[in-house]
């Protein structure tokens, strides 16, 4: 079976400006959503208790909601969690709560509640100051991505390939953030990794398409530059394709079996993928174009022996 | 030209049935078993001595266990079926403690992997399943390290009043301000002999002048860098002792009890359900007294008979003997700042350098004194009950501050006693920063979720690559499942936790690594596109894909990397599968196919054509 019988090459350059303004609007969006609505952080970020709870037949969760605020925590937040039958209840950090028995208190203040007999799932409590150590590390952690990849680029290929795939990639991560601050996902540690994997994983791609652009532009002569960039993507866009359909198929099986604990880490790997071979083919080729790469930089001219004269 | 030299081949070949033996004991199971764990701070477990009397009571009972696995703190017998299990563990709880109101060993119930004995010999073991699959709690502890350098500070500040009051050196005051002690002084001269004789004492201290006015000389003593560091690692490593022997308590299979970052402890308790309790057991404090011990003749037979005299408390002495002490207590251990293992100076006996601090060396010298020839019991008090931990007979008046214990110790007994006392006297508090629990139910439910997620994604790629590239899309998908098993055997050597983010990573890195298979093919058609011969094809397809393969995988790996680095708790369990999968991925879908793909065509002298699934041009 063969999806892609190429024979000529598809004029992807002539649309860069298009894409490009699409891409500037798609990323602007993203980081007025951002500032405007913030992120919905996970507790191991903001700090708080989180507590699962699993019923044998779904609770009343306004009976909890009045059985917690009898015992002392108004404020905390109950929710269902993946089905009706378990529920999900976050608490602040307060300085006079004795952090350290939420779990207890909380189950026996709902073991007394009307209704089913509850059953502990899952507790997580962090503390106030473990959730800004996670914040600043994730930060160093994106840092560390983006300049060991750069350099990677750099050395392999040519400075503009390395900024152009960082530029397009970045775009990619802040529309994956994007997402998340339009429709208050929860950002936790788990879709930060998400992110970063996505971050390298999209990189490849790019490498994948300027290894082409190398390689034509060793090869063939008297092509013009958006001319060796349509004909490198058009060879790989069968590959790139098949490859993310590939990666596709398995984030979308954690997707559909993945619970609710994998539930954002997978969706934001699956808009991450998405975006990837947008920005891969879209963004970043037309920057190296403009970044105005051409053959010279990868044919070095053949140096003339000097003979010796006798 | 498509033929790997043989040694090649058998190195693969090798690689893979390295794979597959690592990969086998996850296949087993778990079955029941009794772990044997010691249940007293003061008792240290020998597995040869326990396991004799064990073996000898199952075998009069008719129980045949199927092995036994000894570590430094557990001894632990697998078993048949879980009616043998907990027959067991009643006949060894009777063995092992015959006072059931006072037991020196926790007997618990336990599972462990099934898998053949000589698998386990070679180290070949089960994937280690992080807390959110087995379920179980997880702690992070933060030791306070304000809190012990203020401890630190006050009794440093009773030592120096002591040492200007045997120096006579007048001072005009000696306090603690925060990080520092000031040292008041009338005089300059005073004060440069304060200095000379604090420099002469310790060198943990360095000292600053600071002149408020001209009757108002202060000297401020801070300590070192050196001095803090050491008091810094000192204070987690004694905390993670002391973690140590009380969890053995719980019974718990393999408790994890690590120092994370400078002044952190994360406490992993698997299985573990009783939170409450867990945090009883962190969270209580031990406590040291040191007391007399009654020698009236005849008392102690009188209370071993069962009339214990008044105001005294009948104890065992380790070694089993009994003892008698008087409830009064002379000290308590607050008033130890120190104690270390050593050696005698004169005889070279094993022995334990206490170091109090200055009331506590007031009362020290006055007790000694009106004592000599007598025995002092110290005891380590937990949960209400007392442990003696050593009981030393008197020889001189002791003052100072500077103790020795020695006589009838061994180096090993010289060690344990001197951590005991710290036990009691010197741990910094910890506070709990981080808690996550897990009930059993949820981590079942977690493996399902998570292996459903990689086996239906497997199948989703293996039906597309074998149906798009026929032959070569088989070869890719055994190539595939290879890079599954090699991985589980990598992080089943490396007992790496593996959690569900872990799992995540799993499916992430199948689903990224077909991608080279795919390059490799795709480059294969194009190559037979251009008119290459199919032997050509195939030798220029795995050649040319490999360098953008290994570019592709590299930026991967820089973002794998810096999760690694950067990431904790659940992140890092993604980060190393992701790390390692990477890694055998390259191995796979490289050599592995190519090996396949050599062997089906690479001895045919002519191919007509190659299943690539590839429509005729």
């Amino acid at each position: 079976m063969e999806f892609f019988r190429q024979r000529t090459d598809i004029p992807f350059m002539r649309h860069a400006l298009k894409f490009n303004i699409v891409s500037t609007l798609a990323f602007v969006i993203a980081v007025f959503f951002i500032v405007l609505k913030g992120l919905n952080l996970s507790v191991e970020f903001t700090g708080g208790t989180l507590i699962e709870i699993g019923y044998p037949e779904p609770p009343r969760i306004e009976d909890v909601r009045q059985a917690l605020a009898r015992d002392g925590y108004p404020d905390a937040q109950v929710q269902n969690f993946g089905s009706a039958r378990e529920i999900l209840i976050r608490m602040p950090n307060r300085d006079d709560l004795d952090t350290s028995r939420i779990s207890e208190r909380v189950m026996s203040s709902l073991a007394a509640a009307p209704g089913p007999a509850p059953e502990l799932r899952r507790v997580e409590f962090v503390g106030p100051q473990v959730g800004k150590e996670l914040a600043t590390d994730g930060a160093m952690a994106l840092l560390l991505v983006i300049f060991g990849i750069m350099a990677y680029l750099a050395m392999r290929f040519e400075w503009r390939f390395s900024v152009s795939a960082i530029i397009a990639n970045l775009h990619d991560v802040i529309i994956i953030v994007g997402f998340f601050a339009f429709f208050q996902w929860e950002f936790s540690l788990a879709v930060l990794a998400a992110v970063l994997a996505v971050l390298g994983y999209s990189v490849n791609e790019s490498v994948v398409v300027f290894d082409r652009v190398r390689e034509t532009f060793k090869k063939k002569r008297g092509m013009t530059t958006p001319q060796v960039l349509d004909h490198a993507i058009t060879a790989m866009i069968s590959r790139t394709v098949i490859t993310h359909g590939s990666t596709l198929m398995m984030v979308l099986a954690m997707l559909i079996f993945g619970g609710e604990t994998l539930h954002y880490f997978a969706l934001a790997l699956t808009i991450g993928i998405l975006f990837g071979i947008y920005s891969s083919i879209f963004v970043a080729s037309p920057l190296v174009m403009w970044l105005g790469v051409s053959r010279e930089q990868f044919v070095k001219p053949k140096k003339e022996k000097e003979e010796a004269v006798v | 030209m498509n033929r790997y030299p043989l040694w090649k081949n058998l190195v693969i070949g090798l690689i893979l049935l390295w794979g597959v033996i690592y990969t086998l004991p996850n296949f087993y199971g778990e079955v029941p078993a009794v772990q044997v764990s010691s249940g007293k701070a003061t008792l240290r477990l020998d597995p040869a001595a326990v396991s004799g009397p064990i073996e000898e009571a199952l075998r009069s009972a008719g129980i045949s266990h199927t092995g036994l696995f000894a570590d430094a703190n557990s001894v632990r017998f697998r078993f048949d079926g879980a009616e043998a299990q907990i027959r067991a563990r009643d006949i060894i709880e009777r063995t092992l403690n015959p006072d059931p109101s006072d037991p020196s060993y926790v007997v618990a119930l336990n599972l462990l992997s099934a898998s053949p004995n000589w698998l386990t010999r070679i180290h070949a073991l089960p994937m280690y399943l992080g807390l959110d699959l087995r379920g179980g709690v997880h702690f992070l502890l933060q030791v306070d390290m304000p809190g012990a350098l203020t401890k630190r500070l006050d009794s440093t500040a009773g030592d120096l009043r002591t040492l200007m009051r045997d120096r006579s050196v007048r001072h005009a005051g000696i306090s603690r301000e925060g990080n520092a002690i000031h040292l008041r002084f009338r005089d300059s001269a005073q004060r440069d002999a304060a200095r000379s004789a604090i420099l002469n004492s310790t060198s943990d201290l360095q000292l600053v002048d600071r002149d408020d006015a001209a009757d108002d000389l202060k000297l401020i003593a801070t300590l070192t860098p050196q001095a803090q560091q050491t008091m810094r690692d000192f204070a987690v490593k004694q905390n993670i002792t002391t973690l140590n022997n009380r969890i053995n308590e719980l019974g718990v299979a393999e408790p994890v009890i690590q120092q994370q970052g400078l002044d952190r402890i994360v406490v992993q308790l698997p299985g573990v359900q009783d939170v409450a309790k867990a945090k009883d057991i962190l969270g209580r404090t031990a406590t040291l007294e040191v007391r007399m011990v009654d020698d009236t003749p005849g008392a102690l037979e009188a209370a071993l008979a069962g009339s214990v005299p008044f105001g005294t408390e009948l104890y065992t002495e380790r070694g089993g003997l009994p003892l008698l002490v008087r409830r009064q207590v002379v000290l308590t251990g607050d008033r130890l700042t120190d104690a270390q293992p050593g050696f005698d100076g004169q005889t070279n006996e094993p022995a334990v350098h206490l170091t109090l601090d200055a009331a506590g060396a007031r009362i020290f010298r006055d007790i000694t004194r009106e004592n000599v020839g007598k025995r002092m019991a110290i005891l380590l008090i937990e949960k209400g009950r007392g442990e003696v931990v050593t009981a030393p007979v008197i020889r001189t008046e002791i003052g100072g501050g500077r103790v020795q214990i020695s006589g009838r110790m061994t180096t090993v007994e010289a060690n344990d006693v001197a951590l005991l006392l710290r036990a009691g006297s010197l741990a910094a508090p910890m506070e709990i920063i981080e808690e996550r629990t897990v009930g059993p139910s949820l981590g079942a439910e977690n493996i399902a979720k998570g292996s459903n997620s990689v086996i239906w994604g497997f199948i989703a790629i293996a039906i597309f690559m074998i149906i798009y590239y026929t032959l070569f899309g088989l070869v890719s998908v055994i190539a595939l499942s290879f890079n599954l098993m090699l991985l589980i055997a990598l992080l089943s050597l490396l007992q790496a936790t593996l959690t569900l983010p872990g799992i995540a990573a799993m499916a992430l890195t199948l689903g990224m690594a077909i991608d080279a298979n795919v390059l490799i093919n795709e480059r294969i058609r194009e190559e037979l596109r251009n008119g290459a011969t199919p032997q050509a094809a195939i030798h220029a397809g795995y050649d040319r894909a490999f360098d953008t393969i290994l570019d592709a995988n590299i930026t991967t790996l820089i973002a794998g990397i810096a999760l690694l680095v950067f990431g904790s708790g659940p992140v890092r369990g993604f980060a190393v599968v992701h790390c390692l999968g990477i890694l055998t991925s390259m191995f796979s879908a490289v050599l592995v196919s190519r090996m396949i793909i050599n062997l089906i065509y690479g001895r045919q002298r002519k191919v007509a054509k190659l299943h690539l699934g590839q429509s005729a041009n």
